[in-house]
């Protein structure tokens, strides 16, 4: 091993245990309650974790959570970025997860028209 | 595909003796039951801590932590909280007086007093994998000191930084590195003494199983410092583990080139093997240590000469304890400036405790030095089961003594901790109630090194077993006052005059007893009472 290999293998290793421990730049929380099942959340999820993994993003955790309450917006994702206020966006489907994915995560762009709230 | 979940799963021995492999494979069933395998990555670690509580598994990236899992329970994770996020309430942690359930491993009062600098990968990463090492900063520390460091320079930050051993004489880490890189005399060797012989520790077992690339780091960097090609890890054979993962993390670095020649394509080669002992609590003493390395008897030889000047092979040797190791890639990164204003004034930095005993939450800790007793019995160990009085702390393992209820605001450090008699020692720290007989425990310790004794010298062979058959005659009632006498004035002589220090400590643990309970002693001589309850038992 040389000190180049070193330091490319720390940064690539570094992100991965970092979002291991909850520390990414944004994190994306699926609503899977029983409703949002039924909506299509499952469907919005592997969406999302598709489009990450094929943009080569390492820095967004995806999780998931029971019933946020807002049955008639499923599928929703909370969004939760340090220093901004959480965002939500509803009804959604993999199409609109994956222009998140591109225009929030990447470019750092809300979508407006998927927004439900923004407390 | 990228992971939703990454399960830590406690890999350390204790975790897996309770079952935490069976949980591990039905929860690898029921993650394929539910395709979702793609989703979740399990990573087995190193141990976390708190065994008392095991299997216990860490589902991040929202930390929950999961404890005494049974196989069954894999259902539950799956299909509750893997798939749908919600939480699995029954499995989480409830705070044992306020019966408050925790949800995030952080919050537990157990983790919240630690700080970990020597178990800091320890439950964290896959101790099989050098890239996770590496994303931990591992190997950066000994790319710092190949490229840009002298070997005098290590050793200044070593000794500025005022890390002691930890395999129990607490001796200057930085002064021993200089002795050996001054010492003349060609060929020189790099010792890490895992011999770990002390009732009740197991520190230096868990930095093996759940982070051994760190003590192969930093013996390389000793071996660069002292001047030294050639390294020994000297292994019980009873930590098959340990070995295991040793041996796996070796050929990881050799292939790595880690290790062997010019590693880092520096002008430094180092290498590395293990030597597996058979377990003599002796053949943790250093020179009896280096006799085994050679092939032959494990028996200790009279100091000076001191392995730095000449130790293993007649050569001037380093040898250092398994948690001394694991400060110094810490130290280097992060400078002896940072190290030196952890702890107290002369003990500097952690220290890996084994809390065994009467008390709720048994397990491994690390706090800087200078922690009190009480916080560590009452915070971190979450006091005594059944609300039992506390009585006595017993530290030091064999070669240590007791800290009874008066002293519980002592802070442990090398030096508070002498001054009452006893010795931090490799850190094994028992807790005892009213339940606990001083004789019985006298007697249960000077068992111990008597048996272990090597019986080279007559001080310690003889003495010890005179020091003991007194001891059993109180048990039984039959001993005389003017016994105690002669047990101090025995106890005293043994110290002076024995070969090493399993001989000239042997007595610490029946003096400080009798030091702090004399009373216990003269009940039982006098009244043929154990308060405890513990002896005369038989004559029913
Ligand atoms: C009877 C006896 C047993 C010992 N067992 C151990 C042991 O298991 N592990 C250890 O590191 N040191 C043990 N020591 C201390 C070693 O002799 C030596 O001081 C130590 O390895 C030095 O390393 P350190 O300076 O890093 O503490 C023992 C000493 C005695 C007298």
């Amino acid at each position: 091993m040389k000190l180049e290999d070193l330091k490319k293998i720390r940064e690539k290793m570094e992100k991965e245990t970092n979002l291991r421990e909850g520390k990414g730049r944004i994190k994306a929380v699926v609503g899977m309650g029983t409703c949002g099942i039924a909506a299509g959340a499952r469907e919005v999820l592997s969406a999302l974790l598709d489009e990450i993994s094929k943009r080569n993003i390492t820095d967004i955790i995806i999780t998931q959570s029971g019933c946020r309450g807002l049955c008639d917006r499923e599928p929703i994702v909370d969004i939760y970025e340090e220093g901004k206020e959480m965002i939500t966006y509803g009804n959604l489907t993999p199409e609109k997860a994956r222009r998140i994915v591109a225009e929030h995560f990447v470019n750092g762009n809300i979508v407006k028209d998927l927004l439900v709230s923004s407390k | 595909m990228a992971k939703i979940y990454n399960l830590l799963l406690c890999a350390g021995a204790s975790c897996i003796s309770s079952g935490g492999y069976s949980f591990r494979d039905k929860l690898v069933e029921e993650l394929k039951k539910h395709n979702i395998e793609n989703m979740v990555n399990i990573v087995e670690t190193g141990c976390v801590g708190i065994c008392e509580l095991g299997p216990v598994v860490i589902v991040y990236p929202d930390g929950v932590f999961y404890k005494k899992l049974k196989p069954e329970d894999a259902k539950d994770i799956v299909e509750e909280h893997l798939l749908k996020g919600r939480v699995v309430g029954r499995l989480l942690y409830k705070e044992k007086d306020s019966e408050k359930i925790v949800q995030q491993a952080s919050q537990i009062p157990f983790f919240q007093k630690q700080l970990k600098i020597v178990l800091r990968n320890c439950g964290i990463i896959n101790p099989e994998s050098l890239e996770e090492y590496i994303g931990k900063d591992g190997y950066s520390a000994l790319a710092k000191v190949l490229t840009e460091m002298k070997p005098e320079d290590v050793i200044k930050e070593i000794k500025d930084s005022g890390l002691r051993g930890r395999g129990g004489a607490g001796f200057p880490t930085g002064l021993k590195w200089e002795l050996v890189r001054n010492s003349k005399g060609g060929e020189k060797y790099v010792i890490c003494n895992a011999d770990e012989g002390d009732p009740g520790a197991f520190m230096d077992r868990s930095v093996l199983e759940g982070d051994p690339f760190s003590v192969i780091e930093a013996m390389t960097i000793a071996g660069y410092a002292v001047g030294a090609k050639q390294g020994y890890i000297y292994v019980r054979a009873e930590y098959p583990l340990a070995i295991k993962r040793l041996r796996s993390a070796i050929k990881k670095a050799y292939e790595e080139n880690l290790l062997g020649k010019n590693i880092f394509g520096q002008n430094f080669d180092f290498d590395l093997e293990i030597r597996v002992g058979a377990g003599a609590f002796v053949c943790g003493e250093e020179t009896a240590l280096m006799h085994s390395v050679e092939g032959q008897r494990g028996t200790p030889s009279p100091k000076p000469p001191f392995p730095a000047d000449r130790g293993l092979f007649g050569k001037p040797t380093l040898i250092n304890n398994v948690e001394t190791y694991a400060n110094v890639c810490q130290i280097i990164l992060k400078g002896s400036k940072w190290f030196s204003s952890i702890g107290t004034e002369k003990s500097k930095g952690t220290k890996v405790f084994a809390l065994a005993g009467a008390i709720n939450n048994t397990g491994l800790v690390e706090v800087p030095m200078g922690t009190t007793l009480k916080e560590m019995v009452y915070e971190i160990g979450g006091g005594l089961p059944n609300d039992k009085k506390f009585k006595a702390a017993q530290i030091g393992g064999p070669s240590g003594g007791c800290i009874p209820e008066e002293y519980i605001d002592t802070p442990l450090d090398y030096e508070s901790v002498k001054k009452l008699g006893t010795i931090i020692g490799s850190g094994g720290l028992i807790v005892m109630s009213e339940d606990t007989c001083m004789v019985d425990l006298a007697k249960y310790f000077l068992e111990f090194t008597q048996d272990e004794s090597c019986g080279k010298c007559p001080s310690c062979r003889i003495g010890t077993k005179k020091m003991l058959e007194i001891l059993n005659r109180i048990s039984k009632g039959r001993a005389k006052v003017e016994e105690l006498d002669l047990l101090i004035h025995l106890g005293e002589q043994i110290s002076k005059t024995a070969l090493c220090g399993l001989g000239q400590t042997a007595p610490n643990p029946v003096l400080s007893t009798l030091k702090y309970f004399k009373d216990e002693y003269l009940e039982h001589i006098n009244e043929k009472k154990c308060r405890a309850g513990v002896c005369f038992k038989k004559k029913k």
